[in-house]
């Protein structure tokens, strides 16, 4: 194969191996989140093995990072693409640490009564993933378009936070019997904001990606 | 074409430029409306694929293109805000202060390497010995050969090794107080040590020269130049900062060319 096909080959590769992370990543969240409502401890397990994939297709996916910048050396459009993608797969690495976080909080808390309707901790989560969808999707598709609902849902994201927070003290302090499960639920509404930031990250790399210019939000 | 990166600073501080430039070799055009300002004390690269005019250029640059039978260029080359085509400018005085080294080393092969660093000197008239000592002495430490010959100045100039003979060039060129260096892919015919012993120098003499540097070889433009040029077709596509072209190009054919998707 001729060296500029076998490069475009590996870029492709690298590319379809994000896709994959991502599909993992979305998956590992909805995951979590149904296995702490549920108390589904096959869903736990369940997690913990995305968890363990996503990390082999980091490894991998470094791998084959490091071999094309010391084999081809890119430049411009392809190596904003190659800082990007190193980035982001550290981004996906994280939110399936949470995810699994969420996940060992079901298993800690599966004797456990829920006493919320558990209304907003589903809705955040669900927010989150959407935020990742929009994330990757800005990335495969370059559609900067996507960052910006990115960025906006993520203001939301921290208000919802900020009112479980809130709801949460007051079911904690009118009882101390909810103590426990209130912190709970402070710990999975807090692993599922800092999945917001991370989808966040992701969408701030892509604008990298395509103007060179760096964003915070 | 683009020039974004390229500060606008008072002309005192562009060391060379070019104005509307435009080249011939007979009825073939080689360069078209080039205008570009080069900033002087950096290293400033040109690239492009063959055929795209970039030697043509900086032969224009020190006036060695209409040397060249039924060659002609058109336009304004400024050196220091004066027009080296003027009718009163002397062509040779040009070529002094705007040396030039090749992409095959040439050495004189029937002389030393010291009368091939005193060359220059002898030729424009200096007759003090001790000066033209000096002046190898220092030539051959700016080209980093200093060490590598000291001991055997009357070893003949064509019978050191290829990098050695291209720093012997370089010296060569530096030996006559050039304020300008004209390089033509001087690391083409090179080995890796020997092209990173040339890296490091051209990185060396920015610091007393202004050096332009042509080069195929992407990578390198990337690690010795401050500002790149990439032509296509005698044009002037793209002159930025080196980190812009190749991080961020604003050119698509830019883009195409430094990622190795032209063709």
């Amino acid at each position: 194969m001729s060296p500029r096909k076998a490069y475009q080959e590996e870029l492709d590769k690298l590319s379809s191996r994000l896709e994959k992370m991502a599909g993992m990543t979305k998956k590992a969240i909805a995951m979590a989140v149904e296995s702490f409502e549920r108390h589904d401890m096959e869903m736990v397990e369940k997690v913990r093995e995305l968890d363990e994939r996503t990390y082999g297709n980091l490894v991998k996916a470094e791998k084959e990072i490091i071999r094309i910048i010391a084999l081809h050396t890119p430049v411009a459009g392809d190596l904003r693409f190659i800082a990007t993608s190193l980035k982001i797969t550290t981004d996906f690495d994280r939110i399936v640490r949470y995810a699994t976080d969420i996940a060992d909080i079901a298993e800690r808390t599966s004797e456990m009564l829920h006493f919320k309707a558990s209304v907003s901790t589903p809705h955040m989560a669900e927010m989150a993933v959407k935020m990742v969808d929009l994330a990757v999707d800005s990335f495969t598709k370059k559609d900067l378009s996507k960052t910006k609902e990115v960025f906006e849902l993520e203001q939301k994201v921290d208000s919802l936070y900020d009112e479980i927070f809130r709801e949460v003290l007051t079911y904690m302090m009118e009882d101390s019997q909810k103590i426990t499960m209130g912190m709970n639920y402070q710990f999975v509404a807090r692993y599922l904001e800092r999945i917001a930031d991370h989808a966040c990250n992701i969408a701030e790399r892509v604008v990298y990606m395509e103007t060179g210019e760096r964003v915070r939000m | 074409m683009h020039t974004a990166g390229c500060d606008i600073l008072s002309d005192k501080k562009y060391k060379m430029e070019t104005n509307e430039l435009n080249a011939w070799f007979g009825s073939f055009q080689a360069i078209k409306n080039v205008s570009m300002k080069i900033r002087g004390n950096l290293t400033t690269a040109i690239i492009g694929p063959s055929g795209c005019g970039k030697s043509t250029l900086i032969r224009c640059l020190n006036r060695m293109h209409e040397v060249t039978p039924k060659a002609r260029a058109k336009g304004r080359v400024l050196l220091d805000g004066e027009d080296i085509y003027s009718r009163d400018v002397d062509p040779v005085e040009i070529r002094r202060k705007v040396g030039m080294v090749f992409q095959k080393p040439n050495p004189f092969p029937t002389m030393s390497v010291f009368d091939n660093v005193a060359f220059g000197l002898r030729a424009n008239g200096i007759r003090d010995e001790e000066f033209i000592t000096k002046q190898v002495e220092r030539s051959l430490r700016q080209a980093a050969l200093w060490k590598e010959v000291e001991d055997n100045l009357d070893g003949c100039g064509a019978g050191i090794s290829g990098g050695q003979q291209q720093r012997l060039c370089i010296a060569r060129a530096l030996a006559i107080e050039p304020e300008v260096v004209l390089m033509d892919e001087p690391c083409s015919a090179l080995d890796p040590i020997a092209t990173s012993k040339i890296e490091d120098l051209i990185f060396d003499l920015k610091e007393h020269y202004t050096v332009i540097i042509v080069t195929h070889n992407m990578q390198q433009a990337a690690r010795v130049a401050d500002y790149t040029a990439f032509m296509y077709l005698g044009e002037l596509i793209e002159y930025s900062k080196t980190k812009r072209i190749f991080e961020n190009p604003e050119e698509e054919l830019t883009e195409k060319y430094i990622t190795g998707r032209f063709g």
